[in-house]
C-alpha cells in the first residue's frame, strides 16, 4: 500500500518574460527559498530533490547538475524529468511517488524555465519527429491551431467565447502577485490582436516567461506534523499518447482518459458538483472550454455555455484558473507544477486575492508531448 | 560569442551548431524511398487490429502487436483539420525564418486511419473547411530525394 502524501509547501517566483538579473540557479533558488519559507523548513529538512524543464529551450542537458546549488541538491538524492509541457506535472507525480514509497519523507519538486534565452517555438520543434514532422509543424501554436479549428468546428463554438474566457483569464491573473500577465482586456482587443494561428489569435495565446516553482511533498506522519495545512494528494495520473500529431485523435483524449482514472481514485462521481476549483493547462484560450468537457465538468459542446453564463469565472461555480492560467503565466518547465502549487494553495486557504471561499477538493492539469496528459486531484481530508 | 549589456546585467550569445544522423529504420526508409522513386505513399497495417498509419512504423501503438504489412494509401484524402500559419519564427530545420504564411494539413489519407502533416497551397481561410477533399502534389521525379518534401503540398480538389 502506498502512504499517503500531501503537499506541505510551495514558492514561486515573479513570473515575467525576462529575468535578467538572475542566472538559472539563482533563478531556481528564488522558489526554492519562497517553498522553505512557506512550510518553515530548511533545506536540511530536504530527503531528495526532484527538479524538471525542457532541455532544449536553453541548450542545458543536466538542469539536475547546473543547478544543483539552487535546487539544494548538494549531496542528496536528486534526478531530472523532462516530458515537456507535463514536465512540471511530471516532477510533482515524480515526488509523490518518493513519498508514497516510503523511502522518502519531505521531497522537493522543482520545476522552472527561462524561455527568454531562445526561440520558444524553435525549442518545441525539436522535440518532434525529425523526418516527418519537422518539417511543417509551427510549435505548439500550430499543434494548438488544429486542435482548436477542430473542436470550434464541430460544435460551432464561435471566437468570441474563445475571447471571452482570454479575458478572463488575464482579469484573474491580476489577483494573483505572481502572474507574468495582468491585462485589462475586451473581447474586442482580443479578436483584433493578429490572427498569429487560424483559429488562435496572438491574445489567445499563452506567453513565454521566466520562472520557476518549488512544491514540498511529505509523507502521512510528517504532513500532519507540518506548519501548513496539508493538501493531501488524492490522484495523480498520467496518460501518454501516440507520437505523431497525425495519430492523435482528439475524440479519445488523454485528459479524458486520466480524469476518469483520476475520478475514480479520489472516488469523484460528480465531477462539477465535488470539485471546487480546477487549475487547468490551458497553452491557449480554446482549451479552456474545450478541456473542462475533456474533465466531465459538461458535456461535449457545452465549453461555450460554460463561459457565456459565467461557470467557470471566480463568481461562477466551479471557478477555473483563479491564478490566470497558463494563458497569463508560462515558464514551461514549471508550468504544470504551478497548477498544482495553484491547487495546493486553494485547499490550504492562502491563495490570498485569489482564493476561491471553501475549497475541499481541487483538480489540476499538465499538458504537453503529443497531446498528453496529467490530472492531480487533491483533497482538505486525508 | 558575442556580448551584450543591459544595465548591469550581461547576455552572452552562443550559436550552436550540432549536426545529427539519423537512421530512418526498415519502415521508414522503405516509405521514403517509394515517395521519391514511385510518388506513392506507404502506409503499414496492424496485422492484430487491421489499423492503417501512415508514416509506416514496425509496432501499432494501439495493441503492441508489430505491423507486418505495407499499403498504398492516398494520394487522395480529406481535410482532418488545418491552420494557417501567420507568426515568425527560426526553422531549426534551416536555422533561418520559416516562410510564413503557409497552409498546414492534417491529412486523412484515402484507406488510413490516422492523418498526415503537411503543407497547403491554400493560405486563405475562408476557402478552406475541415473535410475538403485534398490531393497530394509531388515533386518532378529527378528533384525527388526521398524525403518529405517529396510531397509539396497539399491542393484542395473541391467537396
Ligand atoms: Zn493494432
Amino acid at each position: 500500500m502506498p502512504k499517503r502524501v500531501a503537499i506541505i509547501g510551495s514558492g514561486q517566483t515573479d513570473h515575467t518574460s525576462r529575468r535578467a538579473d538572475v542566472n538559472i540557479p539563482e533563478l531556481i533558488k528564488e522558489a526554492v527559498d519562497r517553498a522553505l519559507v512557506d512550510a518553515e523548513l530548511t533545506i536540511d529538512d530536504i530527503d531528495a530533490v526532484v527538479i524538471g524543464n525542457m532541455e532544449h529551450f536553453e541548450g542545458i542537458n543536466l538542469s539536475d547538475m547546473w543547478a544543483s546549488e539552487g535546487s539544494g541538491a548538494v549531496m542528496k538524492p536528486a534526478m531530472k524529468i523532462a516530458t515537456g509541457g507535463t514536465t512540471g506535472a511530471s516532477v510533482a507525480a515524480c515526488a509523490y511517488y518518493h513519498c508514497a514509497s516510503g523511502l522518502f519523507d519531505r521531497v522537493l519538486a522543482i520545476g522552472w524555465e527561462k524561455l527568454s534565452e531562445s526561440d520558444t517555438t524553435t525549442g518545441i520543434i525539436t522535440a518532434f519527429d525529425p523526418i516527418v514532422e519537422r518539417l511543417t509543424l509551427a510549435g505548439a501554436v500550430g499543434g494548438l491551431a488544429i486542435e482548436a479549428n477542430l473542436y470550434m468546428t464541430s460544435y460551432g463554438i464561435t471566437q468570441e467565447q474563445v475571447a471571452k474566457a482570454a479575458v478572463m483569464a488575464r482579469k484573474n491573473a491580476q489577483r494573483n502577485p505572481h502572474a507574468h500577465l495582468k491585462l485589462d482586456l475586451t473581447v474586442e482587443q482580443v479578436l483584433n490582436s493578429p490572427m498569429i494561428a487560424y483559429p488562435i489569435h496572438y491574445l489567445d495565446m499563452c506567453p513565454t516567461s521566466d520562472g520557476a516553482c518549488a512544491v514540498i511533498f511529505a509523507s502521512e506522519d510528517v504532513a500532519r506534523k507540518s506548519a501548513n495545512p496539508p493538501a493531501w494528494v488524492k490522484a495523480a495520473v498520467c496518460r501518454h499518447n501516440h507520437p505523431y500529431i497525425g495519430d492523435v485523435d482528439w475524440r479519445k483524449s488523454t485528459l479524458e482518459s486520466a480524469a476518469i482514472e483520476a475520478y475514480r481514485l479520489a472516488g469523484i462521481t460528480h465531477p462539477r458538483r465535488e470539485l471546487d476549483v480546477i487549475e487547468l493547462y490551458d497553452p491557449a484560450s480554446f482549451a479552456l472550454l474545450s478541456w473542462i468537457e475533456s474533465l466531465h465538468i459538461c458535456g461535449p459542446g457545452e465549453g461555450g455555455k460554460m463561459i457565456d453564463t459565467g461557470a467557470i469565472t471566480m463568481e461562477g461555480d466551479i471557478p477555473v484558473n483563479p491564478s490566470g492560467g497558463v494563458i497569463s503565466t508560462n515558464p514551461i518547465g514549471a508550468t504544470a507544477l504551478i497548477r498544482v502549487a495553484e491547487a495546493a494553495l486553494q485547499i490550504q486557504g492562502k491563495a490570498g486575492a485569489r482564493q476561491v471561499e471553501g475549497v475541499r477538493t481541487a483538480l489540476a492539469t499538465g499538458f504537453g508531448g503529443s497531446y498528453w496528459s496529467e490530472v492531480f486531484i487533491l483533497g482538505r481530508a486525508s | 560569442m558575442r556580448r551584450e549589456k543591459e544595465k548591469d546585467y550581461l547576455y552572452i550569445t552562443l550559436h550552436t551548431e550540432l549536426p545529427y544522423r539519423y537512421s530512418a529504420g526498415r519502415y521508414m526508409s522503405r516509405f521514403l524511398t517509394t515517395l521519391r522513386d514511385e510518388a506513392r505513399i506507404l502506409a503499414s497495417r496492424c496485422t492484430h487490429c487491421g489499423t492503417v498509419l501512415v508514416p509506416p512504423r514496425v509496432v501499432c501503438g494501439n495493441c503492441f502487436a508489430e505491423m507486418e504489412e505495407f499499403v498504398e494509401v492516398g494520394p487522395r484524402g480529406t481535410l482532418k483539420t488545418f491552420s494557417v500559419i501567420n507568426f515568425p519564427f527560426i526553422d531549426p530545420f534551416t536555422g533561418v525564418q520559416r516562410p510564413v504564411p503557409y497552409g498546414y494539413a492534417i491529412v486523412q489519407l484515402d484507406g488510413c486511419d490516422n492523418g498526415l502533416p503537411h503543407f497547403l497551397d491554400e493560405i486563405d481561410v475562408h476557402k478552406l473547411r475541415i473535410g475538403l477533399r485534398v490531393e497530394a502534389v509531388f515533386k518532378p521525379q529527378d528533384e525527388r530525394e526521398g524525403a518529405m518534401t517529396d510531397i509539396l503540398h497539399f491542393r484542395v480538389i473541391g467537396d
